[in-house]
């Protein structure tokens, strides 16, 4: 449980008042449950980064809100809470499981192209020039896309907010230019 | 938007409307839904055996059953959309949808074992019930959308199983067809279908409505 009988009572007094309208009382019970669920779903997605918990803990407040009126005030505040809190949680591990599933892995850049020239400085900065000229001849978008998400190591949402490409677009376009790549510096060696 | 902007933002939206409890919200959907259902018979113009019918206690149950099927599944479906609640809700139009299977059935062993049973195409049912219960099944996902929406497929189902047995009752007013087998096949079966496809529709039909909004 996430809060003691009396933590549970003061939410719930909160969530009467704040719908009879009282602003202030809606602000400290949602602030309340946002210091509240944090570690509740860190605990129950201990894999989860810092930013999608703070994902969960947005979603399960705007879909408490979104929802609001369903709850009675006759009836006790956390069984109304959890079956949100539970179904916001489902809904984002099926996100989290089908974002993992989905995921190109456009492979590593070769650091070097020859283990026998590993300690070669001068053979790296030919592989890095290789490889930089190689991205500059990628079609345009294919070149965007190796840029954002390999080089500058943006997440495909991040890449699709900035480009306005869809993340199924990116992720061909990375695909296809992964692949290109792979070709041209096997032919340069 | 970090999430104390969010908080600020939401606080100071104004207090939702208490929503009525399920059974009162499904007391007013079916006054709705039975009025729309009677705007059609009496388009259609009722069967000129109705009265005859009144007295046939298999026709009567069938009715009175299909209508509490409606009445329960309605009860279940708004049950579902409001977080908290046991799901034991959704078991709720077992009962009398048992009883108007049951039924259903009798009359088909009946006509079988009397060697009356009849079966003949009736494709109308399944266009025909969805018309006398597209008005009530409109104004169910409509009322639905209102609540939660936690199990979006088993409430839109239970939505579209109130609103296609509502249709079924509506139709039997109007079209005479009651024998066992073509009740079951054709009306019954029909139903199944519109609750299927309704339960399909469900999650797209119920969904989270701040996931439609930019944060």
């Amino acid at each position: 449980m996430i809060f003691d009988e009396h933590g549970e009572r003061e939410l719930t007094a909160w969530m009467r008042a704040a719908q009879d309208g009282d602003h202030a009382a809606y602000d400290r019970l949602l602030k309340t449950l946002a210091t509240g669920l944090r570690p509740v779903i860190r605990r129950r997605r201990p894999f989860l980064q810092p930013a999608d918990v703070e994902d969960i803990v947005q979603d399960v407040l705007l879909s408490l809100h979104s929802v609001r009126s369903t709850y009675d005030p006759d009836r006790p505040f956390m069984p109304w809470l959890m079956a949100i809190v539970r179904n916001r949680m489902a809904d984002a591990a099926r996100r989290y499981a089908r974002r993992a599933e989905n995921e190109v892995d456009g492979g590593e850049f070769p650091e070097t192209f020859s283990p026998v020239e590993t300690k070669d400085t001068q053979a790296d900065l030919i592989d890095e020039e290789a490889v930089a000229l190689a991205i500059d001849a990628l079609p345009a978008g294919q070149k965007k896309a190796i840029e954002m998400l390999k080089v500058r190591g943006l997440s495909l949402r991040e890449a699709s907010a900035a480009s306005g490409l869809s993340i199924a677009a990116l992720k061909v376009a990375v695909h296809r230019a992964v692949h290109s790549l792979r070709k041209t510096m096997r032919g340069m060696s | 938007m970090d999430t104390d902007q969010i908080i600020a933002r939401l606080a100071q939206d104004a207090p939702a409307r208490r929503l009525p409890g399920p059974v009162a919200r499904a007391a007013l959907w079916i006054s709705v839904a039975l009025i729309s259902v009677g705007a059609v018979v009496y388009a259609m113009s009722l069967r000129p055996d109705l009265a005859m019918m009144m007295s046939d206690v298999r026709f009567v149950i069938e009715q009175v059953s299909a209508l509490l099927t409606a009445a329960t599944a309605a009860v279940a479906a708004f049950t579902t959309t409001i977080p908290g609640r046991s799901r034991a809700w959704i078991a709720l139009p077992a009962i009398p949808l048992a009883v108007w299977l049951s039924c259903v059935g009798y009359g088909c062993v009946a006509e079988w074992l009397s060697g009356s049973a009849g079966f003949q195409s009736d494709w109308l049912c399944l266009p025909a019930i969805a018309a006398v219960g597209a008005i009530p099944a409109v104004a169910m996902v409509a009322m639905l959308r209102a609540g939660a929406p936690l199990l979006p497929r088993t409430s839109v189902a239970l939505g579209g199983l109130a609103a296609a047995a509502l249709g079924d009752f509506g139709l039997r007013l109007f079209h005479n067809a009651d024998g066992g087998w073509m009740v079951l096949v054709w009306q019954l079966g029909s139903v199944a279908v519109l609750t299927w496809i309704a339960g399909r529709a469900g999650p797209s039909l119920l969904r989270w409505r701040h996931l439609d909004q930019p944060r």
